[in-house]
């Protein structure tokens, strides 16, 4: 169901149950005894945020792939690609940094365009089309770093992932400020309206006079740039360009979607849920962690958590008649 | 009990979450009879079926098969009762054989080792039984649609099935094949299965029922016997009131030609159609299934990459390459099957009203939520359309609310042209006869409108004029004084 309407009233109906979920790990961690002295400092919330901003970039990228009836595997391999790519401009090209992260998001957008391109032309599902190209992708970022990391700890390349700007994390600022024009693009374009017509129904969408295949290929391609962007806020994180990061990042992305309560069937769904969807699963990831979890259990912890949220949310929409 | 018969459901009551969808519905149907089951989408008809097949638990009621009180709380008992039920949704498995699919889930032999030609064999004998010429050898998906119903209606028979429902059996078969589901119908009933047959064509009633019983609001009106009864009077209780005027046209005369096609070919099922439609004007497109009507206005509509033939909109000629071309010049086309190239079934009423209207309320990242509320308000009283909210799914209206969200939504790009097809198809009679007279209304107002039917009468009584097509060619224009049902069929199959 989507609602093109904003307003807080009807934006806390729509997610209700996932509010009140994220609320619910929320308190449970202020209240739990190892938890409670760490978990709502300022450092800690930012950390939250911080640490997840890069899987809300993918998340939004992700949903409009998602409501178009795709599916892009290729994001976690473009985060790779895309960091080395800007800490290979700086250290190896002596480029500027600002050049360094343009270029490296503008490899994000040439994947997407691959993607794009590939399954308009060709009618390949787009799981195996992606699937390929995230294989492609990783090859490249291992051949042009040689499988080790390039290390760059200029304080610009620092800022975007490791910054601040006043007291607020650079990322948090980024993440934000992307999130609205996605948010605008989605809600309050013509763009927008025919990403849902294109996912709900291709075949009635080109009778309308959608140009369908346009608008897979541009969605693809704004899911490239926001992994590109990923890609840049990570490698920033960690001063490096690492061939091996955003290994499963995909996975997290879609399971925020889902959370966030969009359709994996395609032609419905809702940014704000991702968002809340994110922050759920960063929470989640915080609070396992400030309670001494060993990261093997957390894997199996965070898979049930995930398939409560998705069930929850579909006897609730059944319910609606939905 | 004076007469016994086959089956008999007494009183039933089936209630959903806010809404009595059956309330006291009797239905009686003797051995060796086909009983039609009438009614409006949403007048309860598959509930009651899906009651008789156990899919639904009736809350009060009573089912009776041959004298003897029977509990059906499960498929599986229902098919114990004897009786089987071939959906409207064919339900084959497409890359299995006939014979497989006919014993799916009682295959002959063991669990690991299934005999599959003593299966083949059983198959062909019960095909060959029912006189139907098909291979228990092929695979399903081989096999046309027709063929394919036929194998439903088999795998139902040999479940010893004594009650057989049908639930629109002919509403994707050709004409010739329907002649051919009928003549196994009548074999079926030699052998005194009695049919439940759900159907929305009249004139199948005449041909093959013996008696009918119409439910209108979850309840059952009455029952009568096909041959003492007449159409006005289903229909009359059908929708509960006399449909004085189902076909409201006011001919008047054309004005100037608004739209002319010279030559139309797409290489493939169009060969060579010419037309013209003239200022406030309806024209109809008969023929038989396959006579590419659909695929001439698809090819005007822009919808064909290779189309060749000149259009000409108003005097002028134009190359319409795209729909966003056709659009401009002011043509709308409502396209054929709903769910497959209009609907956006995931969304409410409100996103399928305003798709192609959305240059009028969002604009520079704005969107103009009350400009949008208004369009669709307005296309919804203008159409009569019945939908609780503007924020209902789409999927949840009925056939007849879906076509008119449909049409409203191309109304709203104010076109000069409308092209309908198939505007009435799996639309229950009240709304057809409110479709009827808004497109009376709109010629009246000067729009031009090009009708595609497959039904014989809707073409008749609306159209100025008829155009007949065959084997992709334009076979000749039939005026409205001068059209007959045998003249269509002799151009359609010359």
């Amino acid at each position: 169901m989507v609602r093109f309407k904003n307003g807080a009233v009807k934006y806390f109906k729509d997610n209700i149950g996932i509010i009140i979920a994220l609320l619910a790990m929320c308190v449970f961690l202020v209240i739990f005894p190892t938890t409670r002295s760490t978990f709502l400092t300022q450092n800690n919330v930012f950390n939250i945020l911080r640490q997840n901003a890069s899987n809300l970039f993918l998340a939004t990228g992700m949903t409009m792939v998602i409501i178009l009836g795709g599916i892009d595997l290729s994001v976690g391999s473009v985060i790779a690609l895309s960091g080395c790519v800007a800490a290979g401009c700086v250290v190896n090209m002596g480029l500027p940094e600002v050049a360094a992260f343009l270029i490296a998001i503008l490899i994000g957008a040439a994947v997407g365009m691959f993607n794009g391109v590939v399954i308009c032309k060709t009618n390949i599902p787009p799981f195996i089309v992606t699937l390929a190209s995230m294989n492609i992708t990783k090859g490249i970022a291992l051949v042009y770093t040689q499988g080790a990391p390039i290390r760059c700890m200029t304080d610009a390349f620092k800022f975007p992932g490791a910054g601040y700007v006043g007291p607020i994390p650079t990322p948090v600022i980024l993440m934000l400020i992307i999130f609205v024009i996605a948010v605008m693009l989605v809600n309050r374009t013509h763009f927008g309206r025919h990403i849902y017509a294109v996912g709900g129904n291709a075949q009635a969408a080109s009778f309308s006079g959608i140009n369908v295949q346009k608008v897979k290929f541009w969605v693809y391609t704004f899911t490239g740039i926001m992994a590109g962007i990923a890609g840049v806020v990570i490698a920033s994180r960690l001063y490096s360009g690492q061939p091996r990061s955003g290994e499963g990042a995909e996975m997290d992305a879609i399971a925020a979607v889902v959370v966030g309560g969009t359709s994996m069937s395609g032609g419905s769904g809702r940014l704000g849920g991702t968002l809340i969807g994110v922050l759920i699963i960063g929470v989640l990831n915080n609070g396992l962690n400030l309670m001494g979890v060993d990261s093997n259990w957390q894997y199996i912890v965070k898979g049930f958590v995930i398939l409560l949220a998705v069930y929850v949310d579909f006897i609730r929409n059944r319910k609606a008649g939905r | 009990m004076g007469e016994k018969y086959l089956l008999e459901m007494k009183g039933i009551c089936k209630s959903f979450p806010g809404v009595k969808a059956l309330s006291n519905v009797n239905l009686q149907l003797r051995a060796g009879e086909v009983h039609a089951l009438l009614g409006e989408n949403g007048a309860g008809k598959s509930t009651l079926i899906k009651v008789l097949g156990g899919i639904y638990h009736a809350e009060e009621g009573e089912i009776w098969i041959e004298g003897q009180k029977v509990n059906i709380d499960g498929v599986v008992s229902a098919r114990n009762a004897g009786v089987s039920i071939v959906h409207q949704e064919l339900v084959l498995v497409p890359y299995m054989t006939v014979a497989e699919n006919i014993f799916l889930g009682r295959e002959a032999g063991s669990k690991f080792n299934i005999k599959r030609r003593q299966m083949t064999e059983e198959a062909q004998k019960l095909l060959d039984a029912y006189e139907m010429h098909i291979d228990a050898d092929t695979l399903v998906e081989k096999l046309t649609i027709a063929q394919r119903q036929m194998v439903e209606i088999v795998k139902a028979i040999s479940f010893n099935a004594r009650i057989l429902v049908m639930d629109e059996p002919t509403s994707s078969i050709s004409d010739k094949e329907v002649g051919f589901l009928f003549e196994t119908i009548r074999t079926l009933t030699k052998k005194g299965v009695g049919i439940i047959y759900i159907s929305h064509k009249m004139s199948e009633l005449e041909e093959i029922c013996d008696r009918v019983t119409v439910m209108r609001d979850g309840e059952s009106v009455g029952t009568r016997v096909v041959k003492e009864t007449s159409k006005d009077e289903l229909i009359a209780m059908m929708v509960g009131r006399e449909l004085t005027n189902y076909y409201t046209r006011d001919f008047q005369n054309p004005g100037e030609v608004i739209l002319k096609g010279e030559h139309i070919a797409d290489g493939k099922m169009v060969k060579d159609a010419s037309f013209e439609l003239r200022r406030g004007e309806i024209i109809g497109f008969a023929g038989l299934v396959g006579a590419g009507r659909s695929e001439t206005m698809k090819a005007v509509f822009g919808l064909t990459p290779d189309m060749k033939g000149s259009v000409y909109v108003e005097g002028q000629q134009v190359h319409i390459k795209s729909p966003v071309d056709a659009l401009k010049y002011g043509i709308a086309l409502v396209p054929e099957s709903r769910k497959e190239e209009g609907l956006y079934l995931v969304q409410d009423v409100q996103f399928n009203s305003t798709i192609e209207v959305l240059g009028q309320f969002i604009r520079n990242f704005r969107v103009d939520y009350k400009k949008e509320e208004e369009i669709t308000q307005k296309y919804i009283d203008m159409m009569a359309t019945k939908t609780p909210s503007q924020q209902q799914i789409i999927r949840n209206l009925s056939g007849g609310n879906q076509q008119k969200v449909m049409i409203g939504r191309w109304l709203a790009t104010d076109p000069k042209i409308l092209i309908l097809d198939e505007p009435t198809r799996g639309v229950d009679v009240g709304a057809k006869a409110e479709i009827y007279a808004i497109m009376n209304e709109l010629v009246k107002k000067g729009m031009s409108i090009i009708m595609i039917s497959s039904e014989m009468p809707e073409i008749i009584n609306m159209s100025d004029r008829v155009y007949v097509m065959n084997d992709g060619r334009v076979t000749g224009c039939l005026s409205h004084e001068d059209v007959t049902q045998e003249k269509i069929m002799q151009l359609a199959a010359k």
